[in-house]
């Protein structure tokens, strides 16, 4: 701007110029902004469009070349949430099953990540940092390259076929990330708070509960909602670890309709679009506290 | 807790894949060598464009329109959205003349669209896209968090100074987000070799295995060829990458102090 006033001091025809230019670039910026979003819309969509499409069709139409759906049903919806189809009998079961796992898995990785960094943080005892490096190795190798040691020892613990075997698996993968962002949470509330606590008496599990807790709300709603959204992303432990009908979860359910090649799509889709919904709705719900959390905690896919 | 279902599952795994021969074995299978190819392209090729267009796009969200304030939350759907049912979906988009994909060319272009878990290359670069669709935003987010911790003041004194968007990037952006950008793509090649989800349900190694990778393998060979013994080394034959990338990853976060 200053150097369009500076023009217009020298000649009329070189600010029209210069305003010309601008107006242009301006006008190219907002250009490409709206067609980076289009683009960015129709990519983001497009899976899910696919997933709604292929629910909405009508059994036994389901390979039909259109984009649009020529006649939308709700048939397999209802079919879902019914159990009517005997690929789906046991869907409220399962469906159970995974928010029970859910649940366990947030609460058991928030208590034993609280814990211990509360412990190593801000009781400082011995040896804590041969604690955090251990924690950082596990953080780092990947879930799956354990799989197979992991399935051998689930059966010789009698594990097997068994919800909670998932569950200590998630946990012990939850657990070192929870870990880093609590102490690194941790370091933002004085350690002066729990002196003053502790001169009025208060003991250690009181400082834990009365004070070290609420204070670390935020970062236990972010860690909450990541240790949900890692055990409903979950799948390869629980297609190991889980193979009756009655004790697996939703994922493993929809992984058996791909073992068939004349399986029902539409009834597919549409359960995948029931077992999405939870975690859109809990993501959205807390998208602000998230967001805050991973700028101050660290960062896990 | 820990050393039950941590530290043993690590020595159990070690102690399962400690025979030599194992590893001969895997060497003269032709199968593995095309499995670490895979590997290689699938978290090369997979992490670097999601990492460099994350951190293009995060800038892209920092600006004060409306409508990209609203894109935000829908273009984050993918991280929300559990990684079974997307990556099924992918998988029946791309199925062939009947997927939404090639419906689509059809349709609007009239082109005779491409059978894409027929060919190796096609199915490999379905899985990266798939890949890069799941986990792109959330590093998007990542990094668009770090650039609004950067002072207003230093892009708008690069601005007044004549700098124009490519050269604020390079001057600006990239040094102050470059450790944060090292770090993260390193924890996210850690996390991409053991990568199970994305091949095993969007092509499924097709065509006949070709597009495996070492964690799929190690599954095939533990489940489907009842060797767990073969799984667990073909798994573990990604130490020697993943080792030096986990040892360089806590130099960078010990020495640099980076804030996460």
């Amino acid at each position: 701007m200053e150097v369009i006033a500076a023009d217009a001091r020298l000649s009329p025809r070189a600010t029209t110029r210069a305003h010309a230019v601008v107006r242009r670039r301006r006008y190219l910026s907002f250009v490409g902004t709206v067609v980076l979003s289009f683009v960015l819309v129709v990519w983001t969509l497009l899976p899910i469009y696919n997933m709604i499409l292929i629910s909405l069709e009508p059994e036994g139409d389901v390979f039909t070349d259109h984009i649009w759906p020529r006649v939308a049903s709700g048939e397999s919806f209802r079919g879902v949430l019914t159990q009517g189809h005997w690929y789906l009998e046991h869907f409220w079961r399962q469906f159970a099953n995974s928010l029970y796992m859910g649940a366990w898995v947030t609460f058991l990785t928030l208590a034993i990540g609280t814990l211990t960094a509360f412990s190593i943080g801000r009781m400082r005892i011995r040896h804590g940092w041969l604690v955090s490096n251990a924690a950082l190795m596990t953080y780092v190798i990947p879930a799956s390259f354990l799989a197979i040691p992991f399935y051998r020892i689930m059966q010789n613990y009698g594990l097997a076929n068994n919800l909670w075997s998932v569950i200590a698996a998630l946990v012990a993968f939850a657990t070192p990330y929870a870990f880093f962002v609590f102490q690194e949470y941790g370091r933002s509330i004085p350690i002066e708070v729990d002196e003053s606590a502790r001169i009025d008496g208060a003991s250690p599990i009181q400082v834990y509960y009365r004070i070290y807790l609420p204070l670390m709300a935020p970062a236990l709603v972010a860690v909450g909602t990541y240790a949900m959204l890692l055990a409903w992303n979950e799948y390869l432990y629980q297609f190991l670890l889980l193979s009756s009908k009655s004790s697996m979860t939703v994922p493993v359910a929809l992984a058996q309709f791909l073992n068939s090649d004349q399986s029902p799509w539409n009834y597919m889709m549409a359960t995948a679009i029931i077992y999405a919904l939870p975690p859109v709705a809990v993501y959205y719900a807390f998208r602000r506290r998230m967001t805050a959390g991973l700028t101050m905690g660290g960062v896990k896919g | 807790m820990f050393c039950a279902f941590v530290v043993y599952p690590v020595a159990y795994g070690l102690s399962m894949a400690s025979e030599p021969s194992l590893y001969r074995e895997l060497l003269a299978n032709p199968l593995y060598a095309r499995t670490v190819v895979n590997t290689a392209l699938f978290v090369g090729v997979g992490v670097n464009v999601k990492m460099f267009l994350a951190l293009l796009l995060s800038g892209f969200f920092m600006r004060r329109r409306w409508w990209i304030k609203a894109l935000l939350p829908i273009y984050i759907l993918p991280w929300a959205l559990p990684a079974i049912p997307a990556f099924v979906s992918f998988h029946w988009m791309l199925i062939g003349e009947e997927g939404l994909v090639d419906s689509a060319l059809s349709a609007l272009f009239g082109l005779q669209g491409p059978l894409w878990f027929h060919d190796r290359r096609l199915a490999l670069g379905s899985d990266i896209v798939a890949y890069v669709w799941k986990w792109m935003p959330f590093w998007t987010l990542t990094f668009f968090a770090a650039r609004t911790a950067i002072p207003q003041e230093i892009y708008e004194a690069a601005a007044v100074d004549g700098a124009g968007v490519c050269r604020r990037f390079v001057h600006v952006v990239f040094p102050l987000l470059g450790n944060l950008y090292l770090v993260c793509t390193l924890l996210s090649t850690v996390w991409t070799i053991g990568d199970f989800t994305t091949v095993y349900l969007v092509s499924e190694g097709a065509p006949s295995y070709s597009t495996d990778v070492l964690a799929t393998l190690g599954i095939h060979y533990a489940f489907d060829a009842a060797r767990p013994a073969l799984g667990v080394a073909a798994a573990l034959s990604a130490l020697p990458v993943l080792i030096p990338a986990v040892l360089l990853l806590m130099r960078v976060l010990h020495t640099r102090e980076v804030q996460l």
